[in-house]
C-alpha cells in the first residue's frame, strides 16, 4: 500500500481493525451489563417503592453516591426484595412511626435479637417505606463487614455503614437516620431463655446524641428472638472462626411475626463529663423500649407465627 | 509589575502537571522559580527553573541567589515509583533539607503537598475522615513509610518554627492531563485491574482545582493541615468504567492470592503494597479547607473521566 497518503494507510492497517474490534468488545460489554443491570432492576422495582426512595430527604453526589456509598439505585433494589419479605414472610406490623422525624437527624435505639440482623433490616424497611415520610436508614454493621467481597459492596449501596462511632457522629450530622443496637452481640447472640431481657447498654449512644444534639427514637423489636431461638452458643467453634458467636438453632429464620413499636423522639441534654448523669440517660432510653416490647408481646398475644 | 521586584516564590517538583499549573496561577503576582529532577519545557522566561536534586549540598546556592517569600514543596517521588530508600532520602530527608534552608533564609510560607494516602486504608475507617484522624499508612506497609515520615517532619517544624507559616495539603487522588500518580496511569490503561468483589468508594479531584488550592492556601496564608477534596463521591469500579476502561478482576481472597496475582501482573502503578486502597475506603473530608478558604472545585467527576475516556478513543484514530 506504498502509493496511498498515508492517512489511509493507517485507516487500512491490520492493527486498526484489532484495536478497533477490541474497542467495540470492551463496549458492547459495557453496554450488554449495563442493560441487564437496568432491565433486572425495572423488572424487580415496583412503581410505589422507587417513589419512595425518591421521596427520601437524602443529599448525594452527582454520579448517584454519598461518602458511605448509598446509592438510590441499589437501594430500590433491596428494598424491593427485603419488602416481600417483609410484608409476607415476617408480616411485620407496626405502630408509632407517625412520630419519626420527616426529616432531620435521628438516632433509632432499638433491643436487639435473634441471631442474625433480621431487627435491623426489619427497622430499616419500616423507616424507607414509611408513608407518613420515608427515610434512607443507615444501619451500623460490624466492623469485619468491608472484609466481605460483594456483600459489603451492597451493604454499603442500600445504606449500611461500619458501627464505628466517628461515623455516627458524620451521618448525625448529615442529618441521616442512623439505626444502632447499643446491646451489641450481648443483645443478638443471647440464648431463647433470655428473651426480651435488654442487656447491658454502653452510655456511648447517649453521649453521641447529646453532642449532635440528635433525637432518640427508642423502638421495641417483639418476634426477632422466635425467629432464631438458640440454645446457646458453640465457643470453641465461634473462636475458631473469629466470629462472636455460633448458635445452636434452626438453620434458617422461622416466619415469626414481627411487631416494631416505634416510641416518641427522646431528646437528651447533660453533662458528658458525668458519668452518672449519661448512665441514668441510658436507663431513661431502657425504660421506653421496655415499655414498648411490653406493648408488642401484648398485640402479638400467644400466636408467634 | 517589575519581575524584578515581585515576591519570589520556589516551587520543587516544577516538571510536574500540578506545579506547571500552580505556577501558571502565580506567576502574574509572584516571580517563580522552579526546580526539580525532570527537565522541563513547559515555561517561558519568566519562569526560573534549575534542573537540580534538592537532597544534594548544591541545592543551597538556589536560595543563596534568590529571596524566596515562600516555598511550594510539590517535588515528590510517587508512592510506586523507585526504590523506599531512594524515597526516603528524597521525600523526607530532601524535605527536612528544604525546611532547614527556609529557616537559614528566613522564608515566611511554605505549602507542603502530602497526600490522603497517609490515612491507610483499613477495613475499619470511617468515612469523612478529618484532619485529625490518626495517619496509619505504615500499618497498611513499611513501603508507605516516607509519606507518614514526610507529614510528621511537617508537624514538627510547625510546631518548632511557626514563623516558618506551614500548610500541609492531603488531597484526595489527582486527576487529569499530565498526572503521573498511580491512580491517573490506571485509568489511562484500557483494561485496569480490580479486586474481585471489592469497589471501595473513592474521590476524585481535577489538578487544576487542587493547583487553584494550593494558589488560595499560599495567598491567604492560614497555616495548618487541610484535606482537599470534591465533594463528590464514587466506587473505583464505576470510575474505571467511566474513564472507558474494562475491568480486570483479580481474585482479592486469600489476601496472599491476590498480591501473587499483582506480582505476576508486574504493574508499576499497581504495586501490592497499594492493593488495599483499591479494597477499602478511604473518604476524607475536605469541608475544613473549603470553609477556611472559600475553596469551590471547579471540575465535576463528569468532567474529570471523560478526560480519561477521550484519550482512550483517540488512540483509535
Amino acid at each position: 500500500m506504498s502509493g496511498l497518503p498515508k492517512r489511509i494507510e493507517k485507516s487500512l492497517s491490520p492493527t486498526r481493525f484489532i484495536r478497533t474490534s477490541d474497542s467495540l468488545f470492551r463496549q458492547s460489554y459495557s453496554n450488554v451489563s449495563d442493560y441487564f443491570k437496568s432491565h433486572l432492576s425495572q423488572m424487580i422495582v415496583p412503581n410505589e417503592i422507587s417513589n419512595l426512595v425518591d421521596r427520601m430527604p437524602k443529599v448525594i453526589g452527582s454520579l448517584g453516591y454519598d461518602p458511605w456509598g448509598y446509592n438510590p439505585n441499589t437501594a430500590k433494589v433491596g428494598l424491593s426484595i427485603l419488602k416481600y419479605f417483609y410484608d409476607y414472610y415476617f408480616k411485620v406490623k407496626t405502630n408509632g412511626l407517625e412520630y419519626f422525624p420527616k426529616q432531620g437527624k435521628a438516632l433509632v435505639i432499638a433491643n436487639h435479637s435473634g441471631q442474625l440482623p433480621l431487627d435491623g433490616i426489619l427497622i430499616g424497611v419500616a423507616l424507607a417505606t414509611n408513608e407518613n415520610g420515608p427515610r434512607a436508614p443507615r444501619a451500623m454493621i460490624e466492623r469485619f463487614a468491608p472484609q466481605l467481597p460483594f456483600i459489603y459492596s451492597m451493604l454499603t449501596g442500600f445504606g449500611a455503614v461500619v458501627g464505628d462511632p466517628i461515623n455516627c457522629v458524620k451521618m448525625l450530622e448529615n442529618d441521616e437516620a442512623v439505626i444502632v443496637f447499643p446491646e451489641g452481640v450481648r443483645g443478638s447472640g443471647k440464648p431463647y431463655k433470655k428473651r426480651y431481657q435488654l442487656q447491658y447498654m454502653g452510655t456511648g449512644f447517649v453521649r453521641i446524641a447529646i453532642k449532635t444534639q440528635s433525637p432518640i427514637i427508642p423502638v421495641g423489636v417483639v418476634g426477632c428472638e422466635e425467629t432464631m431461638p438458640s440454645l446457646g452458643s458453640i465457643q470453641f467453634l465461634a473462636k475458631m472462626l473469629s466470629v462472636p458467636y455460633v448458635p445452636i438453632t434452626v438453620p434458617i429464620p422461622l416466619p415469626a411475626k414481627v411487631y416494631l413499636n416505634f416510641g416518641k423522639p427522646m431528646i437528651m441534654t447533660g453533662n458528658l463529663d458525668d458519668e452518672d448523669e449519661m448512665k441514668e440517660k441510658v436507663e431513661e432510653v431502657k425504660l421506653a423500649i421496655n415499655d414498648l416490647i411490653k406493648e408488642g408481646l401484648t398485640q402479638r398475644g400467644k400466636k408467634v407465627f | 509589575m517589575d519581575s524584578g521586584k515581585k515576591p519570589k516564590i520556589l516551587v520543587t517538583g516544577f516538571g510536574g502537571a500540578l506545579a506547571m499549573r500552580t505556577i501558571n496561577k502565580l506567576k502574574k503576582k509572584y516571580q517563580l522559580v522552579g526546580v526539580g529532577f525532570k527537565e522541563s519545557s513547559h515555561y517561558d522566561d519568566t519562569v526560573i527553573n534549575y534542573r537540580i536534586d534538592f537532597s544534594k549540598r548544591g541545592f543551597e546556592t538556589v536560595f543563596r541567589e534568590h529571596q524566596f517569600e515562600g516555598v511550594i514543596h510539590l517535588g515528590r517521588i510517587l508512592l510506586y515509583d523507585e526504590t523506599p530508600l531512594r524515597r526516603y532520602n528524597v521525600n523526607v530527608l530532601g524535605s527536612q533539607k528544604i525546611f532547614d534552608l527556609c529557616i537559614k533564609y528566613n522564608v515566611q510560607k511554605i505549602i507542603v503537598l502530602s497526600t490522603f494516602y497517609v490515612y491507610g486504608a483499613h477495613p475499619y475507617n470511617p468515612s469523612l475522615i478529618d484532619e485529625m484522624f490518626p495517619l496509619k499508612a505504615s500499618n497498611n506497609s513499611s513501603f508507605l513509610a516516607d509519606a507518614v515520615e514526610l507529614e510528621n517532619l511537617s508537624m514538627i517544624y510547625m510546631l518548632k518554627y511557626p514563623q516558618l507559616n506551614m500548610t500541609v495539603l492531603r488531597p484526595c487522588n489527582i486527576l487529569g492531563p499530565g498526572v503521573q500518580n498511580s491512580v491517573s496511569l490506571l485509568l489511562n490503561r484500557r483494561y485496569v485491574p480490580c479486586l474481585f468483589g471489592f469497589s471501595p468508594i473513592m474521590q476524585f479531584i481535577h489538578v487544576d482545582d487542587v493547583a487553584e488550592a494550593i494558589s488560595l492556601a499560599y495567598i491567604k496564608n492560614k497555616p495548618g493541615v487541610y484535606n482537599v477534596s470534591l465533594e463528590d463521591w464514587l466506587p473505583y469500579q464505576k470510575a474505571v468504567k467511566m474513564a472507558g476502561g474494562t475491568l480486570l478482576p483479580i481474585p482479592a481472597l486469600p489476601p496472599a492470592l491476590a498480591r501473587q496475582f499483582v506480582t505476576m501482573l508486574n504493574m508499576k502503578e499497581f504495586p501490592t503494597y497499594l492493593l488495599n486502597y483499591y479494597k477499602y475506603p478511604v473518604v476524607i473530608d475536605g469541608r475544613l479547607f473549603n470553609k477556611t478558604f472559600n475553596f469551590k472545585p471547579k471540575t465535576s467527576l463528569k468532567e474529570i473521566f471523560s478526560y480519561y475516556n477521550q484519550q482512550k478513543s483517540l488512540n483509535f484514530l
